[in-house]
């Protein structure tokens, strides 16, 4: 008896719902038999985890906070990978966002109407997460560089750079050796809802119900669809795929250059030590986890978030490291990953192994 | 002078050994077809347990043989993911990461001893100390290779079999014609699954030592995020070496030197901003990157596995 995977005609619906809602459970599960190892109560964990995410309108809204740059760095990564484009560079994007934004705040301001600043900084911010996915884009349309390595690479350059500048000439001179630029101007700080949650998390929405619409509705759409789906098809039909990929990777980075944006101008209101607490590169995972659907991907990060302050609730209630938020992402994507599978596969066990001796005999006869 | 050359050489050996332990590693698993972006987290993880082994039991062999194994395991979950699984390779080894820095300071937490309420941070143990070679370290500059501890110098006979093994033996044949054309390995009786699955782990393996030497000998206990991006670095390395084991010394002894060069200049005073000395490792790869994809589009082959991070799949065919 032998176990074989077999191609599906079509995707199943079935799997695409209860591989994530299984893999849920079982990270889950896994994670409770972790914390029973190392004597922690999993189920008072998970209260607390919950409470801490959701538990109060004041925590709720840190966990807005921490999902609103995760939402739009998601959606910059969901565009790249719908085209097979595995922009792992969305950490590197949403810091020069910040960057941007940072350098409209302190040093335009006092030439710019005041009304003006913050538009500004949002769209120098885009642009300038734009240009920094643009690189890559470009060396892989015009050269076939490898993405995956050039966007990783260019992550660890911006972050540098924005270091340079905070520890360096943008450095706060009243700061007491802080690292970080002075506090902007009032009138370039983006406006808050509740708490801290500002008006990122309306972009975010904004954005996630406009690229649905984009991608599912509009003839563009469908032409990224069938790049990713089928580059030969793409190109027999006309499509112009260098062109495609150019545009799409802009407009990712420029959502991540938007995340940035609004960490700099509506949390930390200036640039300094702790911008992207890897935002970036947990943006793959809500991309992967919402199955790079835009609407999923706002649900998504908020579990994510959800994970994340509840991590830090855990620490301070219960004394266990608030690392255990990651460590539950990683439970989350093990069973996430081995079920994807299923979706396009399905098993196939064949029983008799007497068909399958004569067929090899035969073979053997043949050759 | 020549002390100021010899001690630098010292620091950039001292610090590009772990490098070169986890690139030879990951060059033998991309070499087979499997990328495997989960270094960081492998780093971390059999940083702290080589620790907490060294620790409880002042054994550093012990310690390195579960950094061993504890970076073979995390390889293996990988390789079922994305050998078995068929996963993307790319979230599947950020998973890894994700998940491995994590546990391990999780485990930084819970591994160390009751009296210190489990924690590891700021505890002392074992070490692997420089052993002077005699005769040899006393040779100016030259002799900073041979004041040493034994990783290194077990490092020195790892480069050269790594190559040889890679170029110049069956099985190292059979590992490049799987991470270069799966169909014809099948077709030439090569089991790829099986032997992805070897290289995935031997190469977790290394970089299990890789990480244990931070802990044990570099920075000597356990600190949060003491890799400090290596894991990344060695994604950069593997490319910088053009996936050949015996040049993994060169990117190592690079971006180790940049950072002894960096320690001499902040004793100094010097003004040049660091950042821009760091970023010089990661701008050099992109530009390695873009020469090598155009020289291969010469037709020169430079030895980057063509079937990198694609999964096989016999029924597909």
């Amino acid at each position: 008896m032998r176990i074989i995977f077999e191609k599906r005609k079509s995707m199943s619906r079935k799997a695409m719902f209860l591989v994530p809602a299984g893999s849920f459970l079982i990270s889950l599960i896994l994670t409770a038999i972790l914390l029973a190892i190392f004597k922690a109560n999993p189920w008072a964990t998970y209260v607390a985890m919950f409470k801490g995410a959701f538990g109060s309108w004041p925590n709720f809204t840190e966990t807005l906070v921490k999902a609103i740059p995760l939402m739009l760095t998601g959606l910059g990564v969901l565009i790249a990978f719908r085209l097979k484009f595995w922009n792992i560079g969305a950490e590197g994007q949403l810091t020069f966002g910040g960057i941007a934004a940072a350098w409209v705040a302190l040093f335009w301001s006092p030439n710019l109407p005041q009304w003006t600043v913050l538009p500004v900084a949002i769209l120098m911010g885009m642009l300038a997460g734009a240009l920094w996915a643009g690189i890559p884009a470009l060396l892989k349309v015009r050269l076939k560089v490898d993405e995956v390595l050039t966007t990783l690479m260019l992550n660890y350059v911006a972050i540098l750079f924005a270091e340079h500048l905070y520890y360096g000439p943008w450095r706060d001179p009243k700061g007491f050796g802080f690292p970080g630029t002075p506090p902007f101007p009032e009138f370039a700080w983006l406006p808050r809802i509740a708490g801290r949650a500002h008006m990122g998390l309306i972009f975010a929405i904004v954005l996630a119900v406009v690229i649905w619409f984009i991608l599912n509705r509009t003839r563009w759409g469908f032409e990224l669809k069938v790049i990713g789906n089928n580059p030969t098809a793409a190109q027999t039909q006309g499509i112009r795929i260098a062109r495609n990929i150019m545009i799409a990777l802009l407009f990712a980075g420029a959502l991540s250059g938007l995340a940035g944006v609004c960490e700099v101008t509506g949390i930390s209101r200036r640039l300094q030590q702790g911008l992207s607490i890897g935002y970036g590169y947990t943006a793959i995972i809500v991309a992967w986890l919402a199955q790079l659907n835009p609407i999923a991907a706002i649900f998504v990060a908020l579990l994510i978030a959800a994970l994340l302050v509840g991590g830090d609730q855990v620490q301070m209630m219960m004394g266990l490291p608030a690392a255990m938020g990651l460590v539950l992402q990683g439970m989350l994507l093990f069973p996430m990953l081995a079920g994807a599978l299923f979706t396009e596969y399905k098993l196939r066990l064949i029983r008799s192994p007497k068909i399958t001796d004569a067929a090899t005999k035969q073979e053997q006869v043949a050759t | 002078m020549i002390e100021l050359l010899t001690s630098l050489l010292a620091i950039t050996l001292r610090s590009g050994t772990s490098l070169i332990y986890a690139t030879i590693g990951e060059i033998y698993t991309e070499r087979s077809g499997v990328l495997n972006l989960g270094i960081e987290g492998m780093m971390l993880m059999s940083a702290v347990t080589s620790f907490a082994v060294v620790y409880h039991t002042g054994s550093l062999l012990l310690a390195i043989l579960t950094a061993m194994a504890v970076g073979g395991l995390l390889a293996s979950v990988h390789a079922f993911l994305s050998i078995t699984m068929r996963a993307n390779q790319v979230v599947s080894g950020l998973s890894i990461t994700l998940f491995g820095a994590g546990m391990a300071s999780f485990l930084g937490q819970r591994l160390g001893p009751e009296t210190n309420s489990g924690y590891l941070v700021g505890l002392v143990g074992a070490k692997f100390e420089p052993l002077n070679i005699p005769v040899l370290s006393r040779i100016p500059v030259v002799g900073a290779l041979f004041n040493q501890d034994i990783l290194t110098y077990i490092v020195y006979l790892v480069l050269p079999l790594a190559w040889y093994y890679l170029y110049k033996t069956r099985n190292g044949l059979n590992l490049r014609a799987v991470g270069e054309n799966p169909q014809t390995a099948d077709a030439m009786g090569i089991n790829v699954g099986k032997v992805r699955y070897i290289y995935t782990i031997i190469g977790g393996m290394l970089v299990g030592i890789g990480g244990a030497h931070l802990s044990l000998s570099y920075a000597p206990g356990w600190t949060e995020n003491i890799t400090g991006g290596r894991g990344w670095i060695v994604i950069a390395l593997v490319i910088f070496s053009m996936w050949n084991p015996a040049r993994a010394i060169w990117g190592a002894l690079l971006f180790g030197g940049i950072n002894a060069v960096q320690f001499r200049l902040q004793a100094s005073g010097t003004n040049i901003p660091a950042s821009y000395l760091n970023m010089l490792p990661y701008l050099a790869t992109v530009v390695v990157l873009v020469m090598l994809t155009w020289w291969e589009a010469l037709s020169k082959r430079v030895g980057a596995p063509s079937s990198l991070a694609k999964s096989y799949m016999r029924e597909d065919k």
